[in-house]
């Protein structure tokens, strides 16, 4: 039964003290997905009575006897009627420890470009199994999307576990066989959680019926597992958004997008290779000596440089690669497929340049939601970091010039 | 902590202040929806910031029902006049006078902005509209993307929706269509109180506890007006209140409340069992779809 906590929701802390949690959820259809998210947000406190009496009203509607958590989640009618989830859905909460941003993705084969974009701003994956069914077809898809989107770490929550009795053999079967899988992928580190959603074991709450588990809850978990910010540690990259004129003054503005900044940096702006010095750093009102990852910022430079949208201006010391030919990982997320010969507009970072399909590498054309590696050539020069050493840097999109659709999600490879 | 020490505030000010010059980069006639609101002073704050030292490069646009606090309308005048903006002003009264549009039984208006907010953006040319919609007010709004393309009728089509990886934000767009732009997408209603107060940002007085003549409709604290209400039978009481939002007077509720200050009222919400819709806008109530159809036919 739900019960509307009388405490005050968790979300009471105060904001300097806590970061955030980026993750992203997937499993297939019926491995019980939305009623694992509805169980978080209702077991986490992070679900409020107004919100309850909702879920409540429309599950007595629907001739339920016990209230549809997955209601919580599901919100475009087609779901409500269909009972599936169909697009990434953006859900908020907090716990004194941490604030969350969960990045709840369909398991459908179909939207497999929903994992990928829920997992390209995710810091963890979580991946649903059902503990009967074990490892499917699917849930190796998503192990090999968290892989190629590089999420820095994945859970695996075996969900379900009542109805394989609870059964520590079967979890370490389950666990075993995926963690095998991953490893094969390169996937840095698996969590392994045996749950069951439905009735809040090991989501939120320890469960009594499966005392031989002696981990973190999933909630538990997620609080405290390190927020990885490798970007910070990278090579500084600086994509010029807009360039404010004042007073005769040029301020270059943009985010900083990996590394540190410091005014007397010696700073390349690329493509047109000119170096200069970073005279001032200015961060939304506040003069600084160092800018860090990810502050938006505006900066001048010493020398009177033609800069624009769409350069980058990075460390003289560390420049990445600059190329018109690259090789990436892509998913084709549009009906239309993508062929060799295709002429495309490619956005990166800031800057958006004519691109020809060069090759696709074995295969003849791309469908919807195909993952693949494709050679591109473009118009201009291009300064593309491997998207192995920079998220924002080493990805980009192929657009339809036609319409502006978003075509392709790509993820450079280094230089061969 | 997070990364550098910034706080989660200075995170979600810095992608904001980021989503904004994406849209000056990227668009002819940009605008930013302005109603005085305190979402609409977190926006306009942050565009000031992103745009220093010089002006904001946007307009501002107004859908005034005709039924705003006096309040908030004097106050929206005052911020436009001190910073020095431009506003447009986007009338659903001139709308219903002109036989357009037709006032509802029940006097909410809310649902009437739809037209003239699409005739402004036609006749302006508008093409990108950045909005104060947060992801976490509603469960329609938890599937929006950040860059929301309408079509040439506004129309918000979710399978035509783009997927939005990384901090990508494609703004193409063809003639006549239009993207709607929604930079505060990844906060709470609390991550706007707290930067209320973290930025000292003045609002409009009714956000805060007054004495006022009150009467009881649906659940809902009202005020009274020529907008129809009180009805036969509606007691006109008086109270102390405060507005958690500001909207059209006849579907905006005010809360009992005490709080005098931002540090106040943020304790007040924090302590609160309700959602910020669910408690104070009629309108999301209509029905469980209510927000979803609206948004289709160009609502935010």
């Amino acid at each position: 039964m739900l019960n509307a906590s009388d405490t005050a929701p968790a979300a009471t802390v105060a904001s300097a003290e806590v970061d955030t949690l980026r993750f992203a959820t997937a499993g297939s259809v019926d491995d019980g997905k939305s009623t694992l998210v509805g169980r978080l947000l209702h077991d986490s406190k992070s679900v409020l009575s107004d919100q309850l009496d909702a879920v409540e009203l429309a599950s007595r509607n629907r001739g339920w006897s016990v209230p549809d958590l997955a209601l919580l989640t599901d919100g475009l009618r087609a779901e409500r009627e269909q009972g599936i989830t169909i697009d990434v859905a953006y859900r908020y909460f907090a716990t004194p420890r941490r604030r969350f941003i969960l990045a709840d993705t369909p398991g459908h084969v179909q939207y497999t470009r929903n994992m990928v974009t829920g997992a390209s701003t995710a810091d963890l994956a979580v991946i649903l199994a059902d503990a009967q069914s074990g490892i499917v077809d699917q849930t190796r898809r998503h192990a090999a999307i968290a892989a190629l989107l590089r999420v820095p770490h994945l859970v695996l929550a075996v969900n379900k576990m009542d109805l394989a009795d609870y059964d520590h053999p079967r979890f370490k079967e389950v666990a075993a066989e995926f963690t095998a899988y991953a490893a094969g992928l390169g996937l840095p580190e698996i969590t392994a959680i045996p749950v069951c959603a439905l009735l809040g074991d090991n989501v939120v709450t320890p469960s009594a019926a499966m005392n031989w588990y002696h981990g973190p809850t999933l909630l538990e978990h997620l609080e405290t597992v390190p927020v990885t910010h490798e970007t910070a540690a990278a090579p500084p990259r600086f994509p010029v958004q807009y360039v404010i004129r004042h007073a005769g003054i040029r301020h270059y503005a943009g985010q900083l997008v990996s590394g540190r900044l410091c005014v007397e940096d010696a700073v390349t702006v690329m493509p047109s290779g000119r170096t200069t010095t970073i005279t001032s750093l200015d961060v939304l009102g506040h003069h600084v000596t160092t800018a860090h990852t990810p502050q938006s910022l505006s900066l001048r430079l010493a020398d009177d440089i033609d800069v624009a949208r769409g350069d980058l201006i990075v460390s003289a010391s560390s420049p990445p690669p600059l190329a018109q030919e690259f090789t990436a990982d892509v998913c084709h997320l549009a009906d239309k497929p993508l062929r060799p010969g295709d002429r495309v507009l490619l956005k990166h970072t800031t800057r958006t340049v004519l691109a020809l399909v060069a090759d696709l590498h074995n295969t003849a054309q791309l469908g919807a939601n195909d993952l693949a590696s494709v050679t591109l050539r473009t118009a201009q020069p291009i300064a593309v970091d491997p998207y192995a050493n920079n998220r924002r840097t080493g990805s980009f999109l192929l657009i339809d010039p036609a319409d502006g659709a978003t075509l392709t999600a790509g993820m450079a490879r280094p230089p061969a | 902590m997070s990364v550098s020490g910034l706080s989660h505030l200075d995170v979600l000010e810095s992608e904001a202040v980021y989503i904004m010059r994406e849209v000056a980069g990227e668009f002819e006639r940009p605008v930013v929806l302005f109603s005085g609101g305190k979402d609409s002073m977190v926006m306009l704050h942050l565009g000031l910031k992103a745009f220093a030292p010089a002006a904001l490069p946007f307009p501002l646009l107004h859908v005034d029902t005709g039924h705003n606090f006096p309040e908030v309308i004097e106050y929206r005048d005052g911020v436009v006049a001190r910073h020095g903006l431009r506003l447009h002003v986007a009338s659903v009264q001139e709308f219903i006078d002109g036989g357009v549009l037709r006032e509802r039984p029940d006097g909410t208006r809310n649902p009437l902005q739809s037209v003239p907010l699409t005739e402004a953006i036609r006749l302006q040319r508008f093409d990108a509209v950045l909005g104060g919609g947060r992801r976490d007010e509603e469960k329609a709004r938890a599937k929006e993307r950040v860059f929301s393309l309408r079509d040439q009728f506004s129309q918000w089509e979710p399978r035509r929706q783009r997927p939005e990886l990384w901090q990508l934000y494609n703004g193409r767009h063809l003639p006549m269509e239009h993207v709607r732009v929604f930079p505060l997408s990844n906060w709470t209603e609390l991550d706007v109180w707290q930067y209320i107060a973290r930025e000292q940002i003045e609002l409009p007085s009714i956000y805060f506890a007054h004495e006022r003549e009150v009467f009881r409709r649906d659940g809902m604290w009202l005020a009274p007006g020529d907008w129809g209400g009180p009805r036969a039978g509606e007691v006109v009481e008086k109270r102390r209140v405060r507005y958690r939002t500001v909207g059209d007077m006849s579907c905006t509720g005010a809360v009992d409340s005490a709080a005098t200050s931002v540090e106040a009222v943020i304790a007040e919400i924090t302590a609160s069992r309700l959602t910020e819709r669910g408690a104070t806008r009629g309108d999301d109530r209509l029905s469980e779809a209510a927000m979803e159809d609206r948004k289709r036919e160009g609502y935010f």
